[in-house]
């Protein structure tokens, strides 16, 4: 039989998370607190003699399903917080005394009838599941499958978004840059030609003169670029060594 | 201690997540209330499986898990649908549709 304090821990592992969902303003953390409610019933699932059901509980649902949630939350905005103004008068007291109203009756119900528990337990292990349900309940498995395609392709459907624009080639992305007085051609990459082939060196044009262009915009905002003149003289003196007449530089 | 106490635990679970539904008006977290309306009703097929001592009750629990996988795929993506529309998820919202 089940152990009591397995019973207890499962029912707090359970029942004081799940009261997040009302009580919870962030729906965030009640996401995180659902998800701890599908672990204690994987226990419970365990406990009742159905390994499988609990191992598909914590994949299915811990895994899939409720990372879905999140996602969707992200979507949407995870700061959303719920107007707290009531459209229908007395509707949160009504809903609250329906609510609890609903678990008494259960409760009442089920302690009002008798069970007669069975000593033997089939175990729910996944070779007996797999036996039942590619045998006796191999068309259920089947009407699943198409079940589960037909819920992708209406997610596809549902989210798709039609274009507003017509979608821009290469070719017009590139004429709308030129129109717009780009540089038809790359910028010199910093450093080539340069002696130190840095990211802080500016290139040098065939004339030997620095091209700031060449450095990021961000490197000369903060001063840390070496400006080039160092080369620049060094050049003059090769170019004399090369009989260059003076005044070309 | 006997599975009946799961079903009593069950019915505790029900209860709060219909209380969800009913109370939120975020529409993700009135579907996480059905979600646990959905897994409070697999536990009493699963404790009422143990019960009875055979493996049918955990067949169901198996299929419904499944279809509740596809119908959270379709909600989830009426949600983002209804948000796009809108910008907001709020469940009262959507009743100022009506001229």
């Amino acid at each position: 039989m089940i152990s009591p304090v397995l019973f207890w821990f499962v029912a707090f592992i359970t029942v004081i998370p799940a009261l997040a969902l009302i009580f919870s303003r962030r729906p965030v953390h009640v996401a995180m607190a659902v998800v701890l409610v599908m672990v204690g019933l994987a226990i419970s699932y365990v406990a009742l003699d159905a390994p499988f059901l609990g191992a598909v509980q914590i994949i299915v649902y811990t895994g899939a399903v409720m990372m879905l949630f999140l996602f969707t939350l992200m979507l949407v905005g995870v700061d959303k917080r719920e107007s707290l103004k009531e459209t229908i008068t007395g509707q949160r007291w009504i809903a609250l005394a329906l609510a609890i109203g609903l678990g008494a009756l259960l409760i009442s119900v089920v302690s009002r009838l008798t069970f007669s528990v069975s000593e033997r337990a089939t175990v729910g292990e996944p070779t007996e599941v797999a036996g039942w349900l590619f045998g006796d309940y191999v068309l259920v498995v089947e009407v699943l499958g198409f079940l589960l395609i037909t819920a992708a392709v209406g997610a596809l459907v549902l989210t798709h978004v039609p274009r507003l624009f017509p979608k821009r080639t290469q070719a017009e992305i590139q004429a709308a840059r030129i129109a717009a007085g780009a540089d038809p051609v790359n910028k010199a990459f910093p450093g080539f030609y340069a002696r130190h082939n840095a990211l802080d060196a500016p290139a040098l044009d065939p004339e030997g003169n620095p091209i700031e262009d060449s450095v990021s915009r961000v490197l000369r905002a903060r001063n840390q670029t070496i400006d080039g003149s160092e080369f620049k003289d060094d050049n003059k003196a090769r170019r004399r060594e090369l009989g260059a007449k003076e005044d070309d530089a | 201690m006997s599975p009946v106490n799961f079903v009593y635990l069950a019915s505790v679970l029900f209860a709060i997540g219909a209380a969800a539904v009913l109370l939120r008006r975020n529409a993700i977290v009135a579907f996480m209330g059905v979600e646990l309306m959905l897994n409070a009703a697999n536990l009493t097929l699963v404790a009422f499986s143990r019960m009875i001592g055979e493996i049918n009750g955990q067949i169901m629990a198996f299929f419904v898990m499944v279809v509740a996988a596809a119908e959270v795929v379709v909600g989830l993506a009426i949600i983002i649908a209804v948000f796009r529309a809108r910008q907001s998820i709020s469940l009262d919202e959507p009743s100022e549709l009506k001229g």
